[in-house]
């Protein structure tokens, strides 16, 4: 128990109030543009029109939405995405799944070697020029396999998931192999089934980061059909060089909506899957991260 | 030699499934760096790297000596410093907030909800950023002019762009680097803690003489790897969040590397502009790291 005995207790009661209401105000500023963006895009469009909306919803419309589904591309690029995310995810995990049981191995020849290759790809790269030119040596230009195989590995990743390997009891790859078991039957019947919580943590973090890729769409694809949803929201959202919605609002279904509302609907949308997931993820990631810092 | 030659067929398989990976590794980060070549090259696509010619610093010296380059710099540099400043203190502090509240549902609650702007894509920050500060509908301007002001054209003035873009980074990663600090905290001992207040320390003096120089490794951690990068700026979120008007503050090594060289496709010259910069990222970190070993134990390799 941490009680100060400079301060009088009704002294300290102001500072913990103080502390507390100053992560209120901290946590709010997180959450406002969320809920900003949410209220307009189910707000009537008159009411976004003259800017009424300021925390909750004025009325209620759903005409953000249709426009945007209603979109040529939308729909498309959200397919794109669910594709990219889940085959890349999977690509990545066992590509890092892999590497990381390969390298806790202990005694394996030229380990440090091989880390040493990988880790130093942290410190220096050659730069996005060469990168983009590799894969376009590739014949991967304008393909989806771009957005999966080029940085499929993460290395932060990697050492988190290799430190959690080495961590696990080397009695157990012993008695497997008095067994007669082969490294492969050790990695699937023990390494696997054992870690489930770290595995899940890489995998969601890989998940994560393959849905809101934009880099990735952004130098390697041309073809509007291959586009992940981050691409065609920044068309919609950010650089605003999609005449759909302008378009849109010369037709008299949608005259009274408003750029803004479509624009909110659009980024609440992309933003659906992640915040339905969240608060049950949510504690994955924390656990990642933490086994990040303590490693090191 | 025989003994590790026999381990090695012992372990075939081991490096099997090591395969996919170096392969990747070797394909999308060492090949590139071989590429690297291409800035000391006049490059020309058709006939390809090796029978390009050599031009040796040429690029380089176009670079250094082109009105942007300092202009690069200094952009790269600022961004960097407001980000320090104001940046890096803010995880810290948050930690520290939020180690003085017993009640574990609320710092458990106000960790999920801080934790949640890590993971939205920047392009949807952007986008959300660029809804609120519009000035003819952005809430921002809405609640300035009904305070009887003027709108401020936030994204089009070059003054507010760094302003801009280092409250949009705190924003976004502030709650993700505060779970690395809360986790240092939880490592230190208690028993610090209690001497400490056995010798008068109050709340602040606790956190002042304990948590601080307790978790004084991570952060000196943490600030190397932030220097190292100190010539890398989020590119991305500069391409997305400014404009021309905004160029002149926002452009920095890597978007004027996208610009010439992706969309302009004047390869050897953005190389040589990538290169540089690949090449200074390396030398601080290494600096960097040097002096961590030197004046504290704590280091990255």
């Amino acid at each position: 128990m941490r009680s100060s005995s400079r301060t009088s207790p009704a002294g300290d009661a102001i500072v913990r109030g103080l502390i507390v209401a100053a992560l209120l105000v901290i946590a709010a500023l997180c959450i406002y543009p969320v809920l900003y963006t949410f209220s307009v895009s189910i707000s009537a469009s008159v009411a976004v029109a003259s800017n009424e909306v300021v925390l909750w919803p004025i009325g209620f419309s759903t005409t953000g939405y249709k426009l945007a589904l209603e979109h040529p591309n939308f729909l498309q690029s959200y397919a794109n995405s669910i594709f990219y995310t889940f085959v890349g995810t999977l690509y990545s995990l066992i590509l890092t799944i892999f590497a990381a049981y390969v390298l806790a191995r202990k005694g394996l020849i030229g380990r440090n070697f091989f880390m040493f290759m990988i880790a130093f790809t942290m410190l220096f790269h050659g730069g996005l020029i060469p990168y983009v030119l590799v894969v376009k040596d590739l014949g991967l230009l304008d393909t989806r396999a771009a957005l999966i195989i080029p940085g499929a590995v993460a290395v932060y990743l990697l050492i988190i998931m290799r430190t959690v390997f080495q961590s696990m009891p080397e009695s157990m790859e012993e008695a497997a192999k008095i067994d007669g078991a082969g490294d492969l039957r050790i990695l699937f019947q023990i390494v696997i089934p054992l870690n489930r919580p770290v595995i899940a943590t890489v995998a969601l973090f890989y998940a994560v980061s393959r849905w809101n890729d934009f880099f990735s769409g952004l130098i390697f694809l041309t073809e509007k059909d291959l586009f992940p949803l981050q691409l065609i929201v920044r068309d919609l959202v950010v650089s605003m060089s999609d005449n759909f919605v302008k378009d849109a609002m010369q037709t008299r279904e949608y005259g009274g909506m408003t750029p803004m509302g479509l624009r909110c609907a659009v980024i609440f949308l992309s933003m659906l899957p992640l915040l339905v997931t969240y608060p049950f993820l949510q504690k994955y990631f924390v656990k990642g991260v933490m086994i990040g810092a303590i490693k090191g | 030699m025989p003994k590790t030659i026999r381990k090695i067929i012992v372990d075939r398989y081991m490096y099997v499934l090591l395969l996919p990976v170096l392969l990747n590794f070797i394909i999308f980060h060492y090949i590139p760096m071989w590429g690297l070549q291409i800035a000391f090259k006049d490059l020309d696509i058709i006939k390809g790297i090796a029978a390009s010619p050599w031009v040796g610093f040429k690029h380089f010296n176009e670079f250094f000596h082109s009105y942007y380059f300092w202009q690069l710099i200094r952009n790269t540099l600022l961004i960097n410093v407001y980000l320090l400043v104001f940046g890096f203190p803010a995880p810290i502090i948050l930690a520290l907030l939020l180690n003085e509240i017993k009640n574990k549902l609320f710092t458990k609650t106000i960790q999920t909800v801080v934790f949640l702007p890590y993971f939205i894509s920047i392009v949807v920050v952007v986008g959300m950023i660029k809804n609120m500060l519009s000035p003819e509908s952005g809430i921002v301007n809405v609640l300035i002019t009904s305070f009887g002001g003027e709108p401020i054209a936030f994204l089009t003035e070059p003054k507010w762009f760094r302003a801009i873009y280092t409250m949009m980074d705190i924003w976004q990663s502030t709650g993700f680097t505060a779970i690395i600090y809360i986790a240092a905290i939880m490592g230190i001992d208690s028993d610090i803690y209690e001497a400490a207040e056995i010798d008068g320390a109050g709340r602040f003096g606790q956190m002042w003489h304990v948590t601080l120089p307790g978790i004084k490794q991570t952060i000196i951690l943490l600030l190397i790897l932030k220097l190292g990068n100190i010539l890398n700026v989020g590119w991305q979120e500069i391409i997305l969040l400014s404009n021309s008007l905004t160029a002149e503050v926002a452009d920095v090594i890597q978007t004027y590397v996208y610009f010439k060289g992706l969309l302009n496709a004047d390869y050897s010259f953005a190389t040589a502009v990538g290169a540089f910069q690949s090449a200074i990222g390396f030398i601080v970190i290494v600096i960097a790291n040097r002096l961590a070993k030197k004046y504290s134990d704590t280091y990255l390799w």
